[in-house]
């Protein structure tokens, strides 16, 4: 790297200062990204909350405890509890044998688990339906048996799944493979069985990783549009998750109601978020050094 | 750790199995209407008093279903597999489409009077309180100050009478000279800055976020967008010439058979054409088909000469393939170097 | 078991660790029936239209506007999000204000936040009746409705990616250098240029690809806010999700497909960022 070294002795003078940049220049970077932020972050956040207001705290209660808003909490939380402790198991499955052995094909592996993430919500739905539509491939198998998958609860499960797969998986394999595995090593060593290794020596170093994917996985299986829009076919109280009664509320010209169940589900953002920080702050050095999503 | 491990466990289970609980009592049957966009307020309504009706008769607890969106879209779910007992679509072209992938008989629009369509509409025009622009009537639209919100006729079922509308308005116009008819259409595209999927859609980007001059919208949508947001801010305008429209009913016969509720299915949809159903169209602003409701309800519905999609187009399937197939009139407005 | 089946091969280095039978066969079996199988009707039914049905409706015009529309704003939006989320990460690793660790939590505010929120709100903001696109309205710049809108969706979505690529390297940047830079009589703009932007270009990139790669896919919050103009302000989810209501499986099937393949790519390339990103830093 050439670096001018007879140019102006300014630095040489005050090394030290010239590590950080002037005053104003401060300012003006912290402003630029406190404004981006604010814009892009805190604006939109605040609009959902006066618009779920503004008709009042009496409305905005109505607008929640109606039926079909509460049918719609309900299969919102149904769905995630069966596609959050399912992508759990997968997460600490794909963890253990991505991290902790050496084999062929596990780089393919790993790309794999990722693909969920690019894929675009819209082609998750679409898959299902190539699936398990009355014209796809198990679609004449189903009906004759008279089993429902998309347009029912199983279709959303399936999609919301699709979406949120990698995140357990995505959050323990870079901890794991720093943690490496002498520990279990000497634990299987010394006897123990393989289940006994797991729950006594990986798990608790594992357990704040698994935690914040699990955080993650949550925030996102609620709040899934596009794939579960695809599956739904929008019956009212029965397959409309919150996110999609969002929309219905919407197009009913009822604003007030919309934003007060969108209201609830950045409730939920700011929540996660919460938790996530001090997730961070107290076990920082136990989470992967590496966190990106 | 295996404490919390547990108590976390415990709560899964327990939100599994407080959400599997059925949400509404059960009933003792159930059908599932899918329909289009502007029907909801009109379906809440006649839901409440057919199931009157036939707990009256039967004794039996009906629960009405619901499920809106796009009639495309609606179609298109019917088709994958949901089980609609029921359909309540904005143009038969859609309900052929069901028919076409072998869920329903060909021939369904015989099933029912007036081609199976127990309401009509047509298409106005909706725009700011005083009509700023002056518009009056089609011919405005294509001004170049003007700009138009429709919803796009590829996915809208509204959309597609609102197109053809204006089609069959230049043809008359220029004597039946189907180039200028296209050269019209085509400049009205232009002035349109959003084109939304669905007439719901439309209606809030134009009523709600303001944007466009003039709304073209269903006869029922507009005035009901007039009513829930207010007399002061928008006027109704009615063209000299607009479209006969007509959102048919069918019975998904596949569905119906295999879940046995063809009977209720039908009087369900027959209670459509009583005078209690006819009744209920006309305060929603569909237009009845019954003399006796229509005449009680003569001051509501604007006087429009109508024309139909049959006299002037040679039905459904022909405009579908005409206008809005791959490559169709509508698709060239939007080919590029237009 | 196939466990035991697995073990006998040379394929795998061999290990004390038991249970990795039963963890790749558990992950692959999963990964199969959720991902890959799925995927497979996918692409299978792409192959059933044939190479000329598929490039057919792959060299649509409007197909291609499409994508260009797609591709074009996400690449927009992902500029914006590399410009300002190096600021943002720069203010957050370097200096100290009141209220700093509330802000970087909100950072990851997109990743929780659903997109139907997202877009609804952002819509409201924008539209010329709301409280951002009023102000905007007078200099005649609109927002909501136009190619802008989408690029304002996108960069939300996207935004958290390069902030959060950029953070732990910036963190770990050794001092030394930059003070090695200082002494030789560089200055600020000068060292930042030469020394820290070459020492944080990997995560940089890699940011950058994430939040493109994110916003190609987006739907939810777009919908919303996109004019959906064909050719104009129409993106690629929405006109598949248009084909299909058009029942044009064919057709929706080949762009999804192609979309597929333009992820997979950028998986790839995301994949190529990172392993360089890691022997530059040993991330």
């Amino acid at each position: 790297m050439a670096i001018d070294a007879f140019a102006p002795d300014t630095a040489a003078a005050a090394p030290r200062v010239a590590l950080s940049e002037p005053r104003v220049v401060r300012l003006v970077l912290i402003a630029v990204a406190l404004g981006f932020l604010v814009l892009f972050l805190v604006v939109p956040l605040v609009v959902v909350f006066s618009e779920a207001l503004a008709g009042g705290v009496a409305t905005y209660l109505a607008s929640l405890t109606e039926p079909d808003a509460l049918a719609a909490i309900r299969l919102t939380l149904l769905t995630a509890a069966i596609a959050v402790p399912l992508n759990l198991v997968f997460g600490v499955a794909a963890a253990w044998c991505i991290a902790r052995f050496e084999f062929v094909g596990k780089s393919v592996l790993t790309t794999l688990i990722d693909l969920p993430f690019s894929v675009s919500p819209v082609i998750s739905g679409l898959v299902y339906v190539l699936l398990f539509g009355l014209h796809g491939w198990l679609g004449p198998w189903l009906q004759a048996h008279d089993v429902k998958i998309i347009f029912a609860v199983p279709g959303i499960v399936l999609a919301t799944i699709f979406v949120t797969f990698p995140f357990v998986a995505r959050e323990l394999i870079p901890l794991m493979q720093e943690q490496g595995s002498e520990e279990e090593e000497a634990a299987i060593v010394l006897g123990a069985s393989g289940w006994q290794t797991f729950r006594r020596v990986t798990l608790p170093k594992i357990k704040w990783g698994l935690l914040y994917g699990v955080l993650l996985c949550n925030a996102r299986a609620m709040g899934e549009f596009g794939a579960v829009s695809v599956v739904s076919g929008h019956i009212r109280g029965e397959t409309n998750t919150m996110p999609l009664h969002v929309e219905i509320l919407y197009n009913e010209y009822n604003m007030v109601a919309a934003f007060a169940v969108a209201s609830l589900l950045a409730l939920l953002a700011l929540v996660t978020l919460v938790a996530k920080a001090l997730l961070e702050w107290r076990y920082a050095d136990e989470l992967a050094a590496t966190r990106r999503h | 750790m295996t404490l919390r491990t547990r108590s976390l466990a415990a709560l899964l289970l327990g939100a599994a199995l407080a959400c599997g609980a059925p949400a509404a009592a059960r009933a003792d049957v159930t059908l599932l209407n899918v329909s289009y966009d502007p029907t909801r307020e009109l379906y809440v309504a006649f839901n409440r008093s057919f199931a009157e009706k036939w707990k009256a008769e039967t004794g039996e607890t009906v629960t009405i279903r619901q499920s809106h969106g796009g009639s495309g879209k609606q179609a298109r779910s019917v088709i994958d597999g949901i089980d609609a007992d029921v359909v309540t679509l904005a143009l038969a072209y859609d309900i052929d489409e069901i028919a076409a992938s072998g869920r329903m008989a060909k021939d369904w629009q015989a099933a029912r009077p007036h081609n199976s369509a127990p309401y009509t509409s047509t298409i106005v025009f909706l725009v700011r309180k005083g009509n700023p622009k002056r518009i009056t009537d089609w011919g405005d639209l294509v001004k170049p100050d003007v700009r138009v919100i429709t919803p796009n006729p590829r996915t809208s079922g509204g959309a597609r009478w609102n197109f053809l509308a204006a089609y069959g308005y230049a043809l008359d116009k220029a004597g039946g000279d189907e180039a200028a008819a296209r050269d019209f259409v085509t400049r009205l595209f232009r002035n349109v800055p959003v084109l939304d999927t669905g007439a719901r859609g439309s209606t809030i980007t134009f009523v709600q976020r303001g944007i466009g001059d003039v709304l073209l919208a269903w006869e029922n949508e507009a005035f009901l967008a007039v009513e829930e947001l207010g007399p002061d801010k928008f006027d109704i305008v009615v063209p000299s010439v607009s479209i006969l429209a007509e959102p048919p009913v069918a019975i998904v016969d596949q569905v119906v058979d295999k879940r046995g509720t063809r009977p209720v299915a039908e009087a369900y949809l027959n209670h459509l054409y009583s005078p209690e159903g006819q009744e209920l169209a006309a305060r929603h602003y569909y237009r009845p088909r019954l003399e006796a409701v229509a005449q009680r309800h003569a001051d509501r519905f604007p006087k429009v000469t109508l024309f139909t999609i049959d006299e002037k187009f040679g039905g459904w399937t022909n405009a579908q393939t005409r206008f809005f197939g791959d490559g169709g009139v509508f698709d060239q407005i939007y080919a590029p170097g237009r | 078991m196939a466990g035991l089946l697995l073990r006998a091969g040379s394929w795998r280095k061999p290990s004390v660790l038991p249970g990795f039978g039963l963890a790749l066969g558990f992950t692959v079996t999963y990964l199969s029936l959720i991902v890959l199988i799925p995927l497979a009707a996918l692409v299978a039914g792409a192959a059933g239209l044939g190479w000329e049905g598929f490039l057919a409706v792959a060299t649509g015009p409007r197909v291609v506007a499409a994508f260009k529309v797609s591709f074009g704003t996400a690449f927009v939006a992902a500029c914006l999000n590399a410009v300002f989320g190096l600021v943002v990460a720069w203010v957050l690793v370097r200096y100290d204000f009141p209220g700093r660790r509330v802000v970087d939590a909100l950072v990851d505010l997109p990743f929780a936040l659903p997109t139907a929120v997202a877009g609804i709100a952002l819509t409201a903001l924008y539209a010329p009746n709301g409280w951002i696109g009023a102000l905007l309205e007078p200099m005649g710049i609109t927002v909501a409705f136009t190619p802008l809108g989408i690029i304002v969706a996108l960069t939300f979505v996207g935004l958290p990616f390069v902030v959060r690529t950029v953070e732990p390297v910036l963190q770990d940047l050794e001092a030394e250098q930059e003070e090695a830079a200082a002494v030789l009589g560089a200055g600020r703009t000068r060292t930042f240029l030469r020394v820290i932007l070459p020492a944080i270009l990997p995560a940089l990139l890699t940011g950058f690809a994430l939040a493109f790669a994110r916003a190609v896919g987006e739907y939810g919050s777009v919908i919303f806010i996109a004019g959906n103009l064909p050719m104009v302000s129409e993106i690629v989810p929405l006109l598949i999700v248009i084909r299909l209501e058009q029942y044009d499986y064919a057709g929706a099937t080949a762009i999804a497909a192609l979309m597929l393949a333009a992820s997979f790519a950028l998986l790839l390339v995301i994949n190529l960022l990172q392993s360089w990103m890691r022997s530059r830093h040993g991330h």
